[in-house]
């Protein structure tokens, strides 16, 4: 499809992929998602022109601000049904998603869970802090019951949403999750959602240092925390192995939940159009839409 | 029925055969009948016979039950409107009786199924009865297991044969309409058409003839306003789009998903309207311009979605098959009161392209126009069209589609430099490079909903937000400046000028054509271009004494319907008054006229 004359074009360096410098505080673990991000692209030989950057709204949905290639920053909740739109209609390009959980799960849950089951073709990373960051400090939908916030002052009172178990019910392909404190897991783990083909979900938890410190503290090994990584005897293809392992509250476990193979909306769609090609094989499209035409005459 | 002939001579035993120009059919039972399909029947072979037609319908908005009417005006002549009063009714059950009665013009027809109904001692002088057992009769011809199905077959066999109609071209309509079923199912449907058209019509003393129509230089063809509205977003190049069900909508994202596989698009059926418009964006920013849609209370919900393609200058056409609101209000009735969302839904200031096509074949040529407009101007596009137009049957001449079909592939050709949001492009017009375009100044542009510097990275500075907004709002100045200048129906100059938009055009060209008759000076004028209006108008305004705005919506709090406050904020004059009404119906022409007249006594 492109046109783009295949010289010898090297590598990308960090610097050709870095863009505008983060807005974010000192100390945001989104700093480590997009570094490992670029790390991602250089590994991958990614050329700019070659995927594209889709976020939602939020301070981790910045994230196309911040990488020097075709990106968009959408409205409030809707960058997957964003990504769906560019997945199915650009299939030469490689799609990421970047955002926050209430993105994901409160104003976008609906897309969510429809884009797990359609099993859209794209990589979804969601940087879980468990906290509205950009508008500062109101209860999101992955707060711990407790947490005090502007809108729950007295602590937060509805349960929250279990991201892992949420994207295995509704039909996702690929659940995993990481944090912002390993990035030799986080890296890895965005290599297998990139490499799986389907709806590849990874929460990585990335602390709001600014207004929930500390949050993730307990599986960071330098905070006295302990990094509990999915057990090798793990079957990820078994989805109610998968599901009672995400019952341990977050952070809980890291790596890979729930992993099957199953053919991608892109795919389902293919095979649909496959067999009306056969007929109009060789046809113009004005030819194809004259037979229309003829039966109304 | 208006005979324009004399009649043949009476034969005895014979009915007397009059030439007619025109007629007006409204069936009326309720809608499992099968009612819609005899209409589409007669539409079609109107359109094979070169003949004239529109049709008229409503639908109960419940599943199965409820009373429906299909209209279908046939004339030898030009077509504007469905037809005021009707020249035969045929009621299939009591209530399509009282309730239609009143619509049969003195002196027409009126045909019934004696199995069901009871007609008024006192109408017996006003109309003329034809009563025919047409359920039991259904039933002896093509058997008793199926109850009520056929009946609609039968009656168009009546119909056929009043109005002397080719058979044979039924006929062989029939057996396209059941081609792919079984063999038994046309032959059934054959047995209760030969039924109806061999049933002696005793009590028919007359049976009409059409006149031969005009020949024309190109084929007809015959559909819905839906139709034409997806077959032209095929025709402009639309390969993607996205919606979710909602009436008066899904026939054209049903349509679409049929028919894009043979041409290797897709169409999704979305979640929501706000997934819906999101993807279709989405798809729009991967270089094609693409389509999404729904009817009012969709549009509301997809409103954000809209301002941020206006924000971030992304190519998209959304449909808006208005029905009557607010909220669920009326789904399957017609109204135009959308104009408002459409104009100025958006939150900011977010100016959007809305053109409203005003007939059937409009609809196809304004999908294509619009689509060039998004794609020119880099901006979303709203099609507002409505429940009347998108659901009446309409003949037009054959499109040349070798000619008007285009190729809207992305450009993905390497640039040296690109800035999305140029400020010093002409006119504020740029356009976008697609994801997968290599740009060698290795600067990639980012597209956004945040006010944004030329590279579309976040500004919070008053001075680009100043010219981004002068930016999106010049190039639509611009387009207003390209836009042809509508053409007055009747002279352009006169007492009075009816202004209108979309599916009212054909009862306001009618009335026009009407009053002009009896010696009134009322020409009239279609505007098409809503937003941004094109140049010009206020010049056609001056060779008038009054210039009343009618719309199929409410005269709001201060007396004006949605486009007559549009152009009173524009043209600030006092003479552009409003007619407006909201009963959820078309306009008749008579009504037009009947307003106009107290509208002229008010401004005594």
């Amino acid at each position: 499809m492109s046109a783009t004359a295949e010289v010898e074009r090297k590598p990308l360096t960090k610097k050709e992929l870095a863009a505008d410098k983060p807005t974010w505080c000192p100390g945001c673990g989104d700093f480590s998602v997009l570094a490992l991000y670029f790390k991602l692209l250089q590994n991958r030989g990614l050329h700019h022109e070659k995927f594209a950057t889709v976020a939602g709204i939020g301070c981790s949905s910045r994230f196309p601000y911040f990488v020097q290639a075709h990106g968009a920053h959408y409205i409030h909740g809707r960058a997957l049904p964003f990504a769906t739109g560019i997945a199915v209609s650009r299939q030469d390009l490689d799609v990421f998603v970047f955002g926050g959980d209430g993105d994901a799960f409160s104003i976008g849950g609906n897309h969510f869970n429809h884009c797990a089951r359609k099993n859209v073709n794209l990589t979804y990373c969601v940087m879980d802090n468990n906290v509205y960051g950009l508008t500062k400090k109101q209860t999101s939908p992955t707060s711990p019951i407790g947490f005090k916030s502007k809108t729950d002052m007295w602590g937060a009172i509805d349960k929250p949403i279990n991201p892992m178990q949420q994207a295995i019910s509704a039909g996702a392909t690929f659940v995993a999750r990481t944090t912002h404190t390993n990035p030799k897991h986080l890296l890895s783990m965005m290599e297998a959602a990139m490499d799986h083909k389907g709806f590849a979900f990874i929460e990585c938890l990335s602390e709001c240092t600014e207004f929930y410190d500390g949050a993730f503290d307990s599986s960071n090994p330098r905070k006295g925390g302990e990094f509990k990584e999915i057990s090798e005897d793990h079957d990820p293809t078994d989805e109610n192995a998968a599901y009672a392992l995400a019952e341990e509250l977050v952070p809980g476990y890291f790596g890979v939940y729930y992993q099957i193979s199953r053919p991608t909306k892109q795919d389902k769609e293919a095979e649909v159009n496959s067999k009306f090609l056969e007929k109009t094989k060789g046809m113009e499209d004005w030819e194809i839409l004259q037979q229309n035409f003829n039966k109304m005459k | 029925m208006s005979d324009s002939s004399t009649a043949d001579e009476v034969v005895s035993e014979k009915p007397k055969v009059s030439k007619i120009h025109e007629a007006v059919i409204r069936i009326a039972g309720n809608s499992q009948d099968g009612i819609q399909s005899i209409g589409g029947f007669l539409a079609r072979l109107a359109g094979r016979s070169e003949q004239e037609v529109m049709t008229f319908m409503t639908i109960p908005s419940t599943i199965s039950g409820g009373p429906s009417i299909f209209q279908v005006r046939l004339s030898s002549g030009e077509v504007l409107s469905s037809g005021d009063e009707a020249d035969v009714l045929m009621a299939f059950y009591q209530h399509s009786y009282d309730n239609h009665v009143d619509f049969v013009k003195e002196g027409g027809v009126i045909l019934y199924d004696t199995s069901h109904v009871e007609p008024r001692e006192d109408l017996q002088e006003k109309f003329r009865h034809i009563g025919c057992p047409i359920s039991s009769l259904t039933v002896e011809a093509i058997g008793g297991t199926a109850k009520d199905k056929g009946k609609n077959i039968f009656a168009l066999g009546l119909v056929a044969r009043m109005f002397d109609l080719d058979s044979t071209r039924i006929e062989g309509l029939i057996t396209e309409r059941f081609k792919g079923k079984p063999e038994s199912v046309t032959e059934t449907a054959l047995s209760a058409f030969h039924a109806g058209h061999g049933y002696p019509l005793t009590t028919l003393a007359e049976i009409y003839e059409f006149e031969d129509p005009k020949a024309r230089d190109t084929e007809q063809v015959v559909c819905t306003g839906n139709e034409a509205l997806a077959y032209g977003i095929l025709a402009a190049g639309v390969r993607y789009g996205a919606a979710y069900p909602i009436t008066p909508w899904s026939d054209i994202m049903e349509l679409l998903r049929r028919e894009l596989p043979k041409y290797n698009g897709i169409f999704v059926q979305a979640e929501d309207e706000i997934a819906a418009v999101s993807i279709a964006i989405g798809a729009s920013w991967g270089g094609r311009c693409a389509v999404t849609g729904s009817s009012g209370p969709g549009i509301a919900l997809k409103s954000e979605a809209i301002g941020w393609a206006v924000m971030a200058e992304i190519p998209l056409l959304v449909i808006d098959v208005q029905r009557g609101g607010p909220s669920t209000g009326m789904p399957t009735n017609v109204e135009q009161s959308d104009l408002n969302i459409a104009c100025f839904g958006g939150h900011g200031d977010s100016p959007r392209v809305v053109i409203a096509p005003s007939s059937v074949e409009d609809c196809f040529y304004t999908a294509i126009e619009a689509v060039n407009i998004a794609r020119k101007y880099s901006t979303p596009v709203i099609i507002l069209t409505d429940q009347a137009i998108a659901t009446r049957i309409e003949a037009f001449g054959m499109p040349n589609l070798k000619e008007v079909c285009q190729d809207i592939s992305p450009d993905l050709s390497p640039r040296d430099d690109h800035k999305p949001y140029d400020l010093s492009s002409a006119d504020g017009i740029t356009q976008h490079v697609a994801p997968g375009t290599f740009i060698k100044s290795g600067k990639y542009p980012v597209v956004t909903g945040l006010e944004h510097n030329e590279m579309g990275h976040p500004s919070g500075s008053p001075k680009m937000h100043t010219d981004m907004t002068a930016k999106r709002r010049s190039k639509l100045q611009a387009l207003g400046r390209e836009l042809p200048k509508p053409e007055v129906f009747g002279p352009e100059e006169g007492n009075v000028l009816m202004v209108g938009w979309g599916s009212t055009q054909g009862s306001l060209r009618e009335a026009t054509e009407r009053a002009r008759k009896t010696g009134d000076s009322i020409s009239s004028l279609t505007i098409r271009h809503i937003n941004p209006l094109p140049e010009g108008l206020e010049d056609i305004f001056s060779g008038f004494n009054h210039v009343f705005v009618v719309e199929n919506n409410d005269e709001n709090l201060y007396g004006y319907g949605q486009l007559c406050a549009l152009l009173r904020a524009r043209y600030c004059d006092k003479k552009i008054q409003g007619i407006n009404k909201a009963d959820a119906l078309t306009w008749r022409v008579k009504d037009v006229l009947d307003r106009v007249k107290s509208k002229l006594e008010e401004n005594k």
